[in-house]
């Protein structure tokens, strides 16, 4: 098996998906013509004509919330919203529509939606095209929201994503689209969090694109790393586990701190695993900032390896 | 499509006034050109759009405008900038993240703001410059400033439900705000025809009763005369919507491929280039020399230099300042 880039491997899954099932199709800004804004649906509008591979008009409600209609009638979309900055226009038909129609219909209407996004800073795109907003979606009951760190999560995730009878968020890192790795082609679920390295001092917690980061800083201090991969619902069984070895942990989020997902983990930790603490549990996250242009205060703003290293030493002073 | 003839016939405008647009659209293609080096440089980063091409709708607009008025714009608001009066050097250093740029290098080139200029920023999210601009018109009308409120945007944002709101508030209340689209027939790889079922943009403004006009976006004249028309209707008797009808040149940002348009539809716009058709109709008219040409292009060439080696020698904000400015201090 030879080592495939992030960004291949979802352009895999979107090419897999389509193929697969006729119900399927992707449909968002610039999917098309002009190959996706990432280069990730390339080559997918030749393969399968303009029907199964709709571009759309900047009309971000308006085509999510067709997305889901489309799936209340039968279809199993692929909705792509370009960025997370611009799912904002379409937070109600996430948020007031797609998440609420199964309990508030009393269980008549599943609505089996996939929606894609890419997520995060880091490449100086400024306030605006740089939010980190997963930790937000994760609040609202009724999606899933899913975040694949690497590279076989990148190829399998959608899969599950569109196998599941209710709206699932996919969150795609830009910052990840060019790392290398292996990607059976196998399924993987989209439930659990997986230790993505072992070590015995501090268990580092983190999801998507701060994963690589999180794993440098473990080579520092022989950190247990956990990617957390489904945000929602969150599964905190191997943090628990890890803790029972490491006393000690880091949560790395990008998002801002307050009321963040890093907050959300923390608290589950102080419930469910309280009395394995020998420290206060510690996080990385944003600078409550916007996220500045200039690549210095750019990086000042994130997560960063040596921050992640320093909290963990924190936990020992 | 089929592309328009240039633009041709005699420039209608006192000979003074048409120098000072063509000195205008010359600085920004020569500020542009440099970005574009720069940005292959790694000293511009991030996204980076250009309006080369579109150069005579900022030019003929701005000149129409008063210096009260407001202006909002989208992240391809280099030109505009310039023209509304933020100095080259600190747009330059803006770009370069320094902290003398006139966002103090938080925004780069989609967030340009000058207050000074009543310049609102460059707004990176598509038609959100929109409603915003009908909030200004709102407040100089509640104050009864005579100031108006110019807002530019591409002709992507009309499929925005954003737009839609702004049109209908704007005419409603009878705000004082311009709406400039600069229909450049492509958001992104979208063609306008494949993504909207009406493509006529002034019907679209029509339907919320508001006053439309339309013009040749390559023709620096014809957009300055329009332009004109325009803000005498909003400052007497209320909203109106302009379509600007432009093309870009380059691509959409500094990574698009450009595999949804063919090169030769390209070069059949730069047949209306808006700095060399111009220059050909003074010329022919006796209102432009050669010398005189050149003379305004090393100007603005000057100018570039002066704003590259300002934005060089600019400084780093600190980064323990990270936290400063995102609330006011009380
Ligand atoms: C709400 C929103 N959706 C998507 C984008 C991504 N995007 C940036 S520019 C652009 C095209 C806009 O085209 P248009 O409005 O015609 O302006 P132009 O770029 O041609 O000047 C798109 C899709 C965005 N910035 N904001």
């Amino acid at each position: 098996m030879s080592a495939i880039s992030y960004r291949e491997a979802l352009r895999l899954a979107l090419d897999e998906a389509l193929e697969k099932d006729e119900r399927v199709f992707l449909m968002g800004e610039d999917v098309g013509r002009y190959g996706g804004t990432y280069a990730v649906s390339k080559g997918l509008l030749e393969k399968y004509g303009s029907e199964r591979v709709r571009d759309t008009p900047l009309s971000e409600l308006g085509f999510v919330g067709a997305g889901i209609g489309a799936a209340l009638g039968g279809m199993r979309p692929i909705v792509e919203v370009m960025t997370v900055n611009f799912s904002l226009l379409a937070l109600d038909q996430i948020v007031n529509t797609a998440a609420l129609l199964r309990h508030m219909s009393g269980g008549q209407f599943s609505v089996p939606l996939v929606v894609r996004m890419a997520t995060g800073a880091g490449r100086q795109l400024a306030a605006q095209h740089s939010h980190s907003l997963e930790g937000w979606y994760a609040h609202i009951p009724g999606i899933r929201i899913v975040a694949p760190a690497t590279v076989e999560d990148a190829r399998g995730m959608l899969g599950a994503a569109l196998a599941d009878p209710d709206p699932v968020l996919v969150f795609e890192y830009p910052a990840l689209f060019e790392t290398k790795g292996e990607a059976s082609g196998g399924k993987v679920d989209i439930a659990s969090s997986k230790v993505r390295r072992e070590g015995s001092r501090v268990t580092l917690v983190t999801y998507g694109g701060c994963l690589p980061k999180a794993m440098q800083a473990a080579e520092q201090v022989d950190g247990e790393v956990i990617d957390l991969r489904v945000l929602r619902p969150l599964d905190m069984a191997p943090v628990v586990g890890s803790l029972k070895k490491t006393r000690r942990a880091v949560v790395v989020d990008e998002g801002w701190r307050s009321g963040g997902l890093a907050a959300e983990v923390m608290a589950r930790i102080m419930e469910q695993a309280f009395y394995e603490l020998d420290a206060p549990v510690a996080r990385v996250c944003s600078e409550e900032v916007p996220v500045p242009y200039a690549k210095h205060l750019e990086e000042a703003a994130l997560p960063q390896t040596e921050k992640i290293v320093a909290a963990a030493q924190g936990l020992f002073a | 499509m089929k592309v328009p003839p240039p633009p041709s016939g005699k420039v209608e405008l006192p000979v003074a006034l048409s120098l000072a647009l063509l000195a205008d659209m010359l600085r920004i293609r020569r500020m542009e050109e440099k970005c574009a080096e720069l940005y292959g440089e790694g000293k511009i980063r991030g996204f980076l759009h250009l309006y080369i091409g579109e150069e005579a709708v900022a030019a003929g607009a701005m000149r129409a405008l008063a210096p009260e008025d407001n202006i909002v714009a989208t992240y391809r608001e280099h030109g505009h900038a310039l023209l509304r009066g933020v100095s080259m050097d600190r747009i330059m250093a803006e770009m370069y993240g320094k902290r003398e740029g006139c966002s103090g290098g938080r925004g780069g080139s989609m967030h340009l703001f000058d207050a000074a200029a009543r310049f609102y920023g460059g707004n990176a999210i598509v038609g959100g410059g929109l409603p915003l601009a009908a909030g200004l018109a709102l407040a100089a009308k509640l104050k009864k400033e005579s100031r108006i409120t110019a807002c530019f945007f591409g002709e992507g944002a009309v499929a925005e439900g954003a737009f839609h709101e702004s049109m209908n508030l704007a005419q409603l209340w009878r705000l004082p705000v311009a709406y400039f689209c600069e229909n450049n027939l492509y958001a992104m790889g979208t063609a306008l025809e494949r993504s909207e079922s009406q493509t006529d943009l002034c019907a679209k403004a029509a339907s919320y009763g508001m006053a439309t006009l339309k013009a040749d976006g390559m023709d620096v004249a014809a957009v300055h005369k329009t332009a004109q028309r325009a803000r005498e209707h909003v400052a007497t008797k209320g909203p109106v919507f302009v379509e600007f009808q432009t093309y870009r040149f380059r691509a959409h940002s500094m990574f698009d491929p450009e595999l949804y348009r063919d090169k030769g539809e390209v070069e059949a716009w730069k047949e209306r280039g808006p700095l060399h058709t111009f220059s050909a109709r003074l010329k022919a008219q006796g209102d432009l020399t050669e010398g005189r040409f050149l003379e305004l292009d090393r100007a603005a060439q000057a100018e570039v230099d002066k704003a590259v080696a300002f934005a060089e020698a600019g400084t780093r904000e600190p980064a323990e300042d990270l936290a400063k400015d995102v609330t006011t201090p009380s």
